[in-house]
C-alpha cells in the first residue's frame, strides 16, 4: 500500500502510466475502430497525413491506412515486448537462482554460459537466431527473449547471494526444506523486486529490437509491426518522411512509458531511496 | 576548575511526523563535571544515542532540537552556526562510536587518520603530526604503535581498532568524550581492556565523559554518576552507588532486576542417559592458497567431545572466533563437519545423507539469534510456524491450528498470526522464532545466542520462557551465548570454547564457582560489574 502510494507521489511515473495506459488502449480498441485489415490497400499511396479525413495520418507508399496500421502494430508490440521479457525474465531467474543458491561449480558454469552471451552483441546474436529460424512473429519473439536473459540472470543471482545466507534461509533448511522450496518458496519472493524492475528494461529494449529487426526487413513481414512501417518508410524518407517518423514517435512513447514505470516502480519498491 | 563542563538544559528534541512519538528526547537536563564520568543508560528507544547526537548536533534529517540549551565553554551549542560548530566537534567534545571497524575508513592508515584531526583542528608541520600520533598510539596502549599507524583498519582486531578510535579522540585533548557503547560490540575480555583504559585516560586527562550504554554492569564498572532514560526523559540521576544499591524510580528497580546474577540457582536434578552425544567433531576451514600451498587453515572447531543429558541445558560459552556458533551449525547439520560424530536417538546426524537428515529435523531444532533476519519477511507469522509440520506432512489446517496454539503457549496472542514480522516487536519475534522451533515437537533444542539482540527486560523475559517450556515439555536446550551471566541462569551444564576448543566443562555452579582453567578465570574476571547483581 504505501509501494502504490509512493508511486503515485512522482510526476514522471505518473506520466509513464498514463502514456502506457494510453497505448494499451490503443491496443485494445484497434478492432472496433480500425476493423479492416490494418495490411490490406485502402486507398492512394502517400496522402499526407491531415489531408483526408479517411485517413488522419495518412498512407504508406502502398496505400495502407498509416494510423490502423499504428493502432494494431501497438498489439504487436506490446505482445513481442511482454513476451519476450517474460521468457528473458523466467530463464534469467532460473538460472540465476540456481547459480546465485547453489555457488560453486554450477555456478562458475551458468555463469561462463552467461558471459558467452553477454560478449556477443545482442543485435548479431539475434540477426543469426532469426536468419536461421526463420522470421515469424513467434520465432523473433522467442529469439529476443534468448538473447535477453543474461542481465536478469545476473540480477537475480547476486540477490540469492546475499540472501542465501540470512537466517530465515538456514531457518528453513533446518526445518527440514527442500532446495527446491527453499529457492522458489523462500529466498525467490525476497529477491524479486529488483527483478521485477528490470523487467521493464528488458522490455523496452525487446521493442527496440524488434523494431531494428524490422527495419533491417528481417521482422515478421505479416503483421503491422511498427518496425515493419518504419522499414517501408525507408524508401521514401527524403520527401515523405512521415511514414517512417509516425511509428517512430510510437516506437518512442511507448519505451518512455515502460522505462518511467519501471523507474517509478524502482523508486516506490526501494526503500533505501525513502524520503529523497 | 568549577562548575560543569557540559551542561544539557531541558533539551527537547524533535522527531519527524508520523514517528512512534512527538519528541525523541523531553526536558533531559543532565551535567557532565570534569573528569566524572556520567553513564547515561535506558533500553533501545529511549534517547540514550540521540541525547549522544544531539549534543554534536549530528542529528538524522527530519529530527532536530527544538526546546532548550546544551552549555559548552559558555557557549550554546544547540545554536551556535554550523561552522563554529565544526570547530568544536573532535577538539571540544569528542566522540567514539560502537562499531569502529564502520566508524574508520577502510581505505586510509590509522596513523593518517589520526593525523587527520590534526590536520583540520591544528596547522602542525607533518613531521610533529607523525610524533604526535605515535604518542597517541603509545598512550592508548596499542602494541607495537609504530606497525599500527601504518596499518589499514582490517589489519586491526576489533580492541585495537578501538583503542585507535580512542586515540583519535583524545587527539586533541577535549573537555568532553561523549562514548556511545564503545564496547557493545567488543569481546568480554576486550571490554573490560577498554573500559580500564578509558578510565585511566579520563582520571589523568580530567576528561569530563558522558557514556552511553546499555548494560548495567559496565554502568557498575566505570560510572561516577549515572542517568536512567526512559521514552526519551531522564527518570532517576543520581551517584553510581546510590543508584546502583538503591534506585527508586520503579523502572530503574525494574532494569536492575533484569540483569541476570552471575550466581547459578539451585542445580536441577540431571538424568543419567543421554540425548545427544557429541565424539570428536571437527571442522577445518581452508582458504587460498594453490596446490595445498599457502593456504590458510583454520580450525573452527577441533575435537569436541560433549554429552547431553536428557532434559539438561548444556550451555557453550566462548568469545567471539572460539567456534562456538559453528559448533551449534555442525549439531544441526546446517555445515557438514569433517570429523566426528552426533548421535541422536541412534542415529549419527554428521553421517547421514541430505534426505535422511531432512527427516531427522523433526528431532533437533535451532533457534536464532537475529530476532529481524531468521524470519522470512514475507511470510505471515502464522505460516512461518506452520511450515515446519506442512514440509513434514501435516495438512494446512492442522498445521495452523498447532501455529495458534504454539502461539499461545510461547505467549502471543493467538489471533495475530496473519501479522507480518515486521509489526512484532524484538522480543515478539524471538518468540515466533521460537515457537517454530517448537512446532515439529523436537527432543532438543539448539538456541544460537537467542536472546543476545533483546533488550535487558525482554532478554529476562525470553530467558523465563525458555526454562519454563523447558520444564513443561522436557526438551533438552544446548544454548550457545557470550554472555555468562545468562549461561548462569539457564544452563546446567556449560562447556568453555577457546579457539575451537573446549577448555573446560562441567556443572555451571562448579565451572563457574570454582574456574579451573587459566582461560575461564579470565572470562569470569572481565565480567563487568562483577559484584553487581551477584546478591540480587
Amino acid at each position: 500500500m504505501q509501494a502504490v502510494r509512493g508511486y503515485f507521489r512522482s510526476p514522471p511515473a505518473v506520466i509513464g502510466l498514463v502514456l502506457l495506459l494510453l497505448v494499451i488502449a490503443m491496443a485494445a480498441t484497434a478492432d472496433w475502430l480500425f476493423p479492416r485489415d490494418p495490411l490490406s490497400l485502402a486507398g492512394r499511396p502517400l496522402v499526407w497525413p491531415f489531408q483526408n479525413s479517411r485517413f488522419w495520418l495518412g498512407t504508406d507508399n502502398s496505400g495502407r491506412d498509416i494510423a490502423a496500421q499504428i493502432f494494431h502494430g501497438a498489439r504487436i508490440s506490446l505482445l513481442i515486448g511482454l513476451v519476450a521479457t517474460a521468457i528473458a525474465i523466467l530463464i534469467g531467474i532460473v538460472v540465476g537462482a540456481v547459480a546465485g543458491y547453489y555457488g560453486g561449480t554450477v555456478d562458475t558454469i551458468l555463469m561462463r554460459v552467461a558471459e558467452a552471451f553477454q560478449t556477443l552483441p545482442n543485435f548479431l546474436l539475434l540477426l543469426v537466431l532469426v536468419v536461421v529460424f526463420g522470421s515469424t512473429l513467434a520465432t523473433v519473439t522467442i529469439a529476443i527473449g534468448i538473447v535477453s536473459w543474461p542481465a536478469p540472470a545476473r540480477l537475480t543471482r547476486a540477490e540469492f547471494l546475499s540472501l542465501r545466507n540470512r537466517e530465515f534461509v538456514q531457518a528453513g533448511r533446518t526445518l527440514g526444506m527442500r532446495d527446491i522450496r527453499l529457492i522458489f518458496g523462500e529466498i525467490l519472493p525476497n529477491a524479486l523486486p529488483p527483478v521485477i524492475v528490470y523487467a521493464s528494461v528488458v522490455m523496452a529494449v525487446a521493442i527496440l529490437l524488434e523494431s531494428a529487426l524490422a527495419f533491417l526487413r528481417l521482422s515478421d513481414p505479416n503483421v503491422a509491426s511498427w518496425g515493419n512501417l518504419i522499414g517501408l518508410g525507408r524508401d521514401v524518407l527524403r520527401v515523405q518522411w512521415y511514414v517512417s517518423a509516425i511509428p517512430g514517435i510510437a516506437i518512442l512513447v511507448t519505451v518512455l512509458a515502460v522505462s518511467l514505470v519501471g523507474q517509478g516502480l524502482n523508486d516506490a519498491l526501494n526503500p533505501r531511496l525513502k524520503g529523497r | 576548575m568549577t562548575g560543569p563542563v557540559l551542561t544539557l538544559d531541558r533539551l527537547g528534541v524533535r522527531l519527524p511526523p508520523g514517528a512512534d512519538r512527538s519528541h525523541a528526547l523531553q526536558d533531559v537536563s543532565l551535567a557532565i563535571q570534569p573528569g566524572e564520568i556520567l553513564c547515561v543508560v535506558g533500553e533501545s528507544g529511549s534517547g540514550k544515542s540521540m541525547t549522544a547526537n544531539a549534543v554534536m548536533r549530528l542529528l538524522p534529517v527530519g529530527v532536530a532540537i527544538d526546546g532548550g540549551r546544551v552549555l559548552f565553554e559558555g557557549r550554546d551549542l544547540a545554536v551556535l552556526p554550523e561552522a563554529e560548530m565544526r570547530a568544536v566537534r573532535g577538539a571540544g567534545v569528542a566522540m567514539i562510536f560502537q562499531e569502529p571497524m564502520t566508524a574508520l575508513n577502510p581505505l586510509r592508515t590509522i596513523g593518517d587518520q589520526i593525523g587527520e584531526m590534526f590536520g583540520i583542528h591544528a596547522d602542525l608541520p607533518r613531521q610533529q603530526v607523525a610524533t604526535r600520533v605515535r604518542a597517541l598510539l603509545e598512550e592508548v596502549r596499542i602494541p607495537d604503535p609504530e606497525r599500527a599507524a601504518r596499518a589499514y583498519p582490517h589489519e586491526l582486531s576489533g580492541g585495537q581498532r578501538q583503542r585507535a578510535m580512542i586515540a583519535m579522540a583524545l587527539a586533541l585533548d577535549p573537555r568532553v568524550l561523549i562514548a556511545d557503547e564503545p564496547t557493545t560490540a567488543l569481546d568480554v575480555t576486550t571490554q573490560a581492556q577498554i573500559l580500564a583504559l578509558i578510565r585511566d585516560l579520563q582520571r589523568r586527562k580530567g576528561t569530563g565523559v558522558l557514556f552511553i550504554t546499555h548494560d548495567f554492569g559496565v554502568v557498575a564498572e566505570i560510572a561516577d554518576r549515572v542517568a536512567v532514560m526512559q521514552h526519551g526523559r531522564v527518570v532517576e540521576e543520581g551517584p553510581a552507588a546510590e543508584i546502583l544499591q538503591r534506585p527508586q524510580h520503579p523502572y530503574t528497580r525494574q532494569l536492575i532486576a533484569a540483569v541476570p546474577p552471575l550466581r547459578a540457582p539451585p542445580p536441577r536434578p540431571l538424568a543419567e542417559d543421554a540425548v545427544l552425544t557429541i565424539r570428536n567433531l571437527s571442522k577445518t576451514y581452508r582458504t587460498g592458497g594453490f596446490l595445498g600451498r599457502g593456504a590458510r587453515v583454520t580450525h573452527a572447531v577441533r575435537d569436541v567431545s560433549l554429552r547431553l543429558p536428557r532434559g539438561g541445558t548444556l550451555g557453550i560459552v566462548g568469545e567471539s572466533g572460539s567456534g562456538k556458533s559453528t559448533l551449534a551449525r555442525c549439531i544441526v547439520r546446517l555445515i557438514d563437519p569433517d570429523q566426528g560424530s552426533v548421535e541422536l536417538g541412534g542415529a549419527d546426524l554428521a553421517h547421514l545423507s541430505r534426505a535422511e537428515m531432512r527427516r531427522q529435523t523433526r528431532h533437533i531444532q535451532m533457534v536464532f539469534q537475529d530476532p529481524f533476519g531468521s524470519l522470512n519477511p514475507r511470510r505471515r507469522a502464522g505460516e512461518l510456524v506452520a511450515q515446519g509440520p506442512m514440509v513434514h506432512g501435516a495438512s494446512r489446517a492442522d498445521a495452523m491450528a498447532r501455529a495458534r496454539a504454539l502461539f499461545q503457549l510461547v505467549g502471543l496472542d493467538p489471533a495475530s498470526v496473519d501479522r507480518f514480522p515486521h509489526e512484532f516487536s524484538g522480543g515478539q519475534r524471538q518468540r515466533i522464532g521460537l515457537a517454530r522451533a517448537l512446532a515439529l515437537e523436537p527432543q532438543v533444542l539448539v538456541a544460537d545466542e537467542p536472546v543476545s539482540a533483546l533488550d535487558v527486560s525482554v532478554q529476562a523475559q525470553v530467558l523465563a520462557l525458555l526454562a519454563d517450556l523447558r520444564a513443561r515439555l522436557g526438551i533438552s536446550m544446548v544454548f550457545i551465548t557470550h554472555d555468562l551471566r545468562v549461561a548462569a541462569q539457564i544452563c546446567d551444564l556449560v562447556a568453555v570454547m577457546k579457539d575451537g576448543e573446549v577448555v573446560e566443562e562441567g556443572p555451571v555452579a562448579r565451572v563457574f564457582g570454582d574456574p579451573q582453567h587459566p582461560y575461564t578465570r579470565a572470562l569470569l574476571d572481565s565480567i563487568p560489574g562483577r559484584g553487581f547483581g551477584a546478591g540480587a
